[in-house]
């Protein structure tokens, strides 16, 4: 598999299929695992890291779920192949940078993917669309164990998986939804909302993962806490949690469609109109307007495109992904041109 | 819109910040979210986050231990305290002492029940049920609720019984 043949398929977690899809875009598990006997890798010198990139390579074949994946070396990639891996989620912005001895494994339906020397030794992720941490779980046990069987992983009974930062020491996992709230936003219910989620210990970022604002009335919900609690537990907490952060958002809706009907629909087929229209648009304004359609599409008021659609575009529409369509480096002007000119090709019903 | 800090360059960058419960929205060019992004990071950083909850260590200790230095890798407990990251699997056991309290303000645990690498999947996995149940054992002797120790104690002890040795039993393969 090349970068580009990627361009041309639709990633798993985009396809806006699976459980309450209607409010949850995906969901993701990682795990974080270190090879004993090598330090990690922000203190291993060259000859380790190298090593440690060679140890996973060789160990691919013989990992499930892995048969026709591609490995690729972060320091082979340009600066646009990788910004268009980190769009689709594929791999972290801190990947991206000081590439020397980086790896990076996906499948080609990219359903798992696997940083090699990120922070840990071994970064693996599975996304899947809509509400699914229990299937993304499943997958991604699999993979672990195949490694295990490979790879002696640093491990003590009691701390469980041992990592670089004691933040995702013992299972070393991190169970993300993202979800969108468009009517939480709207109503200024959002911040009792995030305030309790900080309460209960887990995270909320956006659209980006660490560090990122939420755009476009996107959030990412992750657990904090990886030592002590089993898996099976992490992800029952998280999916609590997120079960009620769902029934509020779709109560919050139905209050909308009942009381301010007409504004709603104003917004929405507004939001609709821009964007079949415009000749220039900025990424920003793609991703806030792009929203309110998906929430028309949830909502049954447009019904000519399908949630799939909406969800390509705001992947197409990221800055690198533009410029592998192009196939070169393109200004912001440029890119803001041909933004526009792909979302009035995808929402022109044919 | 304008960058709230230059006022010259356009706005792309949209954050929220939050300083003493008020909320305040920033909107700024490229080149003022980076400085500020860097800004924050100085003052917010994980590293940091880390090194404060270490910080509570006896000072006396602290300095004899800032010199330990790991036998796997040679990084040394102050390496750690500045960068906020370990140096290898090592380091866990070295730095046992330290890191257990700082594992329990983070987790508010330090017992691993999650999954263990596939070939020691049963032994661990029961010792580490026991060592809680135990301390569940005691809790609940402790405060009187006797019912709930026998039920714990019963337990144990299906465990314990699971656990002993069989004739060509797999816990060693």
């Amino acid at each position: 598999m090349k970068i580009n043949d990627l361009l041309h398929q639709t990633s798993e977690w985009l396809k806006g299929t699976g459980p309450n899809s209607d409010i949850v875009i995906s969901s993701r598990i990682r795990l974080a695992r270190n090879l004993q006997k090598f330090p990690f890798p922000h203190w291993a010198n060259k000859k380790q890291n190298r090593d440690i990139l060679d140890a996973v390579a060789q160990a691919v074949p013989a990992i499930e779920g892995l048969k026709n994946a591609t490995l690729f070396k972060l320091s082979e990639l340009d600066n646009i192949d990788r910004q268009f891996l980190i769009e689709r989620h594929l791999m972290s912005y801190e990947h991206a940078q000081k590439t020397d001895f980086k790896g990076l494994i996906i499948d080609d339906e990219e359903v798992i993917s696997i940083m090699i020397n990120e922070e840990d030794h071994i970064r693996a992720q599975v996304m899947q669309s809509g509400f699914n941490l229990f299937e993304a779980w499943g997958i991604l046990n699999k993979v672990d164990e195949s490694m295990a069987r490979e790879l002696p992983f640093a491990f003590l009974s009691d701390w469980g998986y041992l990592t670089a930062c004691p933040t995702n020491a013992g299972t070393g996992m991190r169970g993300s939804v993202m979800l969108h709230l468009p009517a939480l936003i709207m109503t200024r219910q959002i911040n009792q909302v995030l305030a309790a989620i900080a309460k209960l210990s887990f995270t909320t970022r956006g659209l980006y993962g660490e560090g990122t604002q939420a755009v476009g009335n996107f959030f990412q919900i992750s657990n904090q806490i990886s030592l002590g609690p089993s898996e099976k537990e992490i992800i029952e907490n998280i999916n609590g949690l997120i079960r009620q952060i769902i029934e509020q958002e779709l109560q919050t809706r139905e209050i909308l469609m009942t009381k301010s009907k007409i504004m709603l629909e104003d917004k929405i087929y507004r939001s609709f109109g821009i964007l079949k229209s415009a000749y220039t648009i900025s990424s920003q304004e793609t991703t806030e307007l792009l929203s309110l359609v998906r929430l028309g599409v949830d909502l049954g008021m447009i019904r000519d495109i399908t949630r799939r659609t909406v969800n390509e575009l705001f992947i197409l529409t990221q800055p690198a992904h533009l410029q592998k369509l192009e196939n070169k480096k393109i200004s912001s002007q440029e890119r803001d041109f041909k933004r526009a000119e792909i979302i009035r090709q995808q929402l022109t019903v044919k | 819109m304008l960058c709230n800090i230059c006022g010259k360059n356009p706005a792309t960058v949209h954050l929220t910040e939050i300083v003493d419960n008020q909320m305040n929205e920033l909107h700024l060019c490229e080149e003022c979210a980076r400085e500020k992004s860097s800004q924050m990071e100085q003052q917010f950083g994980l590293s940091d986050l880390l090194v404060g909850l270490t910080q509570t260590e006896k000072s006396s200790e602290d300095k004899e231990f800032a010199n330990l230095k790991c036998a796997g890798c040679g990084l040394t407990y102050k390496d750690f305290k500045k960068i906020g990251r370990l140096g290898c699997g090592e380091c866990y056991t070295t730095f046992k002492k330290y890191l257990g309290p700082l594992l329990k303000r983070i987790h508010g645990s330090t017992i691993h029940h999650g999954k263990t690498p596939f070939l020691t999947v049963k032994v661990t996995k029961n010792k580490v049920d026991v060592q809680e149940l135990r301390q569940q054992l005691q809790k609940a002797v402790e405060s009187e609720a006797y019912e709930e120790a026998a039920r714990i104690r019963d337990q144990i002890k299906e465990i314990e019984q699971k656990q002993s040795p069989e004739p060509g039993g797999n816990e060693e393969k």
